[in-house]
């Protein structure tokens, strides 16, 4: 038995859904970026072994930059929860909805 | 071998993943995420993307989640949460019925991608896993070296955001109203929320 690409596919898969299902369900903040994370996982896994099967160096290059983003994103994110947390301790997102105006 | 490794690190990953959907607690969710992290870094290992492999433990599990830990700390959410109350009527089976679609939906393409893949094979060579970093480096230095650029611009943009959002206001810039808040319209602590000696100057 070998490991093909599909397998890695269908691991992705299932980590993708994972992540979207605990995005809809979770409710602090933090936990939900975690899970935003586990989605990001997930496509990177996706883009290393398609790149594999391919023996194109774009999969790893595609990978790198969502690292990059994924980085940014955490630190944006990140810096919001607190200036949101520090004018209301304990907030989840459901109380957020002021935001719509 | 490979199975081997495949296996492990596939149930290192999934059992990290259910741990995030899970834990109660912020913290224990965080450290879950280190180990789902830990179990795609043997993966790419596994798939001989060693340069990604070691980024993904000094960036993912080193920087970001401390990152989460640090900000779960400065912000003492660490309690955990109540799972138990549902606060939107349905919205957990909506999530279940979403999640198993999705999940559906992704494994039906790979099913019936019976073809395989189509693209062009070899764009960029890949070379073996000594030769992967070399291979990245030269790539990224080369050809992407607009897009490396520009991921800098992003980066140094999302540190100065960070930083302008996470400042504590002083003095008599104080832009920002006091949101009226429905939960704590009881409480009187409305200037608890404003650095001292801001309030006087605005009003």
């Amino acid at each position: 038995m070998v490991v093909t690409t599909g397998w890695y596919l269908a691991l992705g898969a299932a980590l993708f859904s994972m992540g979207a299902v605990g995005l809809l369900v979770r409710r602090n903040p933090l936990v939900m970026f975690m899970c935003v994370e586990l989605m990001l996982n997930a496509v990177n896994l996706t883009f290393v072994s398609l790149g594999a099967e391919l023996a194109d160096l774009g999969g790893q290059l595609s990978v790198f930059f969502v690292l990059v983003v994924a980085a940014a994103e955490v630190v944006v994110g990140l810096a919001v929860i607190v200036a949101i947390m520090r004018r209301r301790p304990g907030a989840t997102v459901d109380d957020l909805s002021v935001l719509g105006g | 071998m490979e199975v081997a490794v495949f296996t492990l690190g596939a149930v290192i990953v999934l059992s990290g993943g259910l741990g995030v959907l899970l834990a109660r607690n912020p913290v224990h969710a965080a450290l879950f995420l280190v180990q789902t992290l830990f179990g795609v870094a043997v993966l790419f290992v596994l798939l001989e993307a060693t340069f990604l492999a070691a980024v993904q433990v000094m960036v993912y599990a080193g920087a970001i989640v401390i990152l989460f830990l640090f900000v779960i700390m400065l912000l003492g959410v660490d309690r955990a949460d109540d799972l138990g109350i549902e606060p939107i009527a349905g919205q957990r089976p909506m999530a279940a019925v979403v999640g198993v679609s999705l999940a559906g939906l992704l494994a039906t393409v790979l099913l019936v991608a019976v073809d395989g893949l189509t693209g062009a094979r070899g764009g960029t060579p890949l070379g073996d896993a000594g030769d992967n970093t070399r291979r990245l480096g030269e790539a990224l230095f080369t050809d992407m070296v607009f897009a490396v650029e520009l991921t800098a611009i992003l980066l140094t943009v999302a540190v100065v955001g960070a930083v302008a959002l996470a400042r504590r206001l002083s003095g008599p810039m104080q832009p920002l109203p006091v949101v009226a808040i429905a939960e704590s319209d009881d409480q009187p602590t409305e200037a608890d929320d404003e650095p001292a000696g801001a309030t006087g100057e605005d009003s």
